[in-house]
């Protein structure tokens, strides 16, 4: 118990003061050598920049962050449904392999001016389709992974039940999967904020994360573009924190 | 009344790769009457799972007839008339003890607090009334076979089968399963297929005793234990000397003693030595021709 605590107090205690040291060097660096901004603003240059712009930081991470959710709930709804019906249907899984195969090389951000062509880069469709194709790979993999490992032993227990194939996929199959799918949602989850923010660096009138980078780089301000750097970052770790805990969640009563 | 089981010349081939094939079970003829206790032992690859298998229609045999309560396998299975357990507990890892015993219950359309009456009922019956509302990783691996047995018996089958429920426990949780086994059977008054590697344990909890050999999977013998009935069965018959006659038969059956002379002694009631915790081992020996397998 004591044992336990002291071990979580220092597993969230040691990377804290690594932050603080790398911080404070940094400062140091930066005064110390008088590095230039362009090069690399000093922490405190940033912080400065984060709390003043902190109402555009604030909009762009909504936009950013929204066309994110968006992408990771289609994908998600996307790849699980491909999942179950590849699981279902043989042909189905032969014909989507290759597909999937070569989405999964593809840097899916690298559409972004195809769909922007397709859909207006001011509309936010196509930033978050992108995401949304970006997620629908490791959902669709590793749920369509869960599908197929269901024990040899439950399946005879619903055999011996005589229940029909959807009661049986209701019962075991899905519930069995479910670890798998959070698993891949907690990746997806990465991949949502990081496409999201990607995709907007192809332009477009956007009042995002990534845009706001781009200009404010423009600019020759480069404290603001670290804050709003500083920004994605706080996002990409809300969204990754959540889906862990989901999946924390979802394989509580899973056996070891 | 018709048998709770009939097997009428059943065999079964699985088909390997390059065109092999296994001869799990070969010209198997056995019957079980509405509450006997039938346990089937023999070595590792026998067929006693397959054999068991067939009955509950996991699996369909090459050849012959399987019944069950006069139907097919098959219309048993989809009518629900067995209760099965095997090797593994298979509890679903998501829901509680008390769900998991619900679940033949649920999928089988029967409402809520019906439900829970017969869950908390079986859960007594167990022993397991505390756990209700663990979660199968909170439990030992006995209390999970429990769970697993508790399942089995939740809509009242005529017909338990049962592969190697108690292979995974250690000695004393497993004699006290066998004692609690007794209990329930007599209780319910269901037929029970057994399969099993423990000669005592076949012999304390059998009617009949079906002794199988293997390559290909066959019945060497059907040794009648009649010790009396289940409700008269204890620790103390562990130590009667009936027990220890039935468990030399078995023995002598396995390996391959004529069945003539396994009788005699059986019948003449001479005690073996002690059996101890005899576990029978994979025997290579060539299974003696032409006994009678009824
Ligand atoms: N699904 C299967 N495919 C191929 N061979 C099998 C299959 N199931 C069982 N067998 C073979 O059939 C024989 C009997 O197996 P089994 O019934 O499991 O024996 P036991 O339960 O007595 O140990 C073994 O040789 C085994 O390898
Ligand atoms: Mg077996």
């Amino acid at each position: 118990m004591r044992a336990a605590g002291a071990g979580r107090v220092r597993m969230i205690l040691a990377p804290v003061i690594l932050g603080v040291v790398v911080l404070v060097l940094w400062q140091l660096a930066v005064v110390g050598f008088a590095i230039k901004p362009y090069v690399l603003p000093s922490p405190t240059a940033i912080g400065d920049q984060f709390t003043r712009a902190f109402g555009s930081i604030w909009s762009g991470t909504r936009v950013t962050g929204f066309n994110a959710l968006i992408g990771l709930l289609l994908g998600a709804v996307f790849g699980i449904l491909f999942a179950i019906v590849s699981a279902l249907v043989r042909v189905f899984d032969e014909a989507t392999l290759p597909v999937v195969t070569a989405l999964a090389v593809v840097p899916i951000v690298a559409l972004a001016p195809v769909l922007y062509t397709m859909f207006g880069a001011g509309a936010e469709t196509g930033r978050q389709l992108i995401a949304a194709l970006a997620v629908f790979i490791p959902v669709y993999v590793n749920t369509l992974r869960g599908l197929r490992q269901v024990r040899p032993v439950h399946r005879d227990l619903m055999r011996a039940y005589a229940v029909s194939s959807w009661q049986a996929t209701r019962t075991v199959t899905l519930p069995g999967a479910l670890p798998f799918l959070f698993t891949g949602l907690r990746i997806a989850s990465s991949l949502a904020v990081i496409s999201a923010l990607i995709a907007e660096y192809f332009g477009g009138p956007v009042a995002g994360l990534g845009k706001s980078i781009t200009s404010a780089a423009a600019y020759s301000n480069y404290a603001l573009a670290y804050a709003f750097v500083l920004g994605s970052i706080v996002l990409g770790l809300v969204f990754y924190l959540l889906t862990l805990a989901l999946e924390k969640i979802a394989t509580r009563h899973s056996p070891a | 009344m018709s048998n709770a089981v009939t097997v009428s010349a059943a065999s079964k081939i699985f088909p390997l790769a390059r065109g092999k094939r296994v001869v799990a079970l070969e010209a198997i003829d056995l019957t079980v009457a509405p509450g006997e206790f039938v346990s089937l032992i023999g070595p590792s690859g026998c067929g006693k799972s397959t054999l068991l298998r067939l009955i509950a229609d996991l699996d369909q045999p090459t050849a012959g007839r399987i019944e069950v309560f006069g139907k097919s396998a098959k219309q048993a299975r989809i009518d629900q008339d067995y209760g099965i357990a095997f090797q593994q507990a298979g509890l679903l890892p998501w829901r509680t003890v008390t769900g998991n015993i619900e679940l033949p219950l649920e999928l089988h359309g029967i409402g809520k607090r019906a439900r829970r009456a017969r869950a908390a009922e079986l859960l007594a019956l167990v022993g397991l009334s505390d756990f209700a509302d663990r979660y199968p990783d909170q439990l030992s691996g006995g209390m999970q076979q429990r769970v697993a047995i508790a399942r089995s018996l939740a809509e009242s089958p005529e017909l338990l089968l049962m592969d190697e429920p108690f292979g995974a426990l250690d000695e004393m949780t497993r004699e006290r399963m066998q004692n609690e086994l007794v209990r329930l059977c007599a209780e319910t008054g269901a037929a029970v297929v057994f399969v099993t590697h423990s000669i005592p344990e076949a012999v304390f909890l059998s009617d009949r005793v079906v002794v199988m050999s293997p390559r290909p999977g066959r019945i060497l013998e059907i040794v009648p234990v009649g010790l009396g009935s289940a409700g008269n069965r204890d620790d103390g018959l562990r130590e009667a000397s009936g027990f220890f006659a039935a468990v030399k038969a078995v023995r002598e059956a396995l390996h391959g003693v004529p069945a003539e002379e396994v009788r005699a002694d059986s019948a003449a009631g001479v005690p073996s030595g002690a059996p101890g915790a005899e576990v029978l081992y994979a025997s290579e020996a060539p299974a003696p021709r032409g006994l009678e397998t009824r």
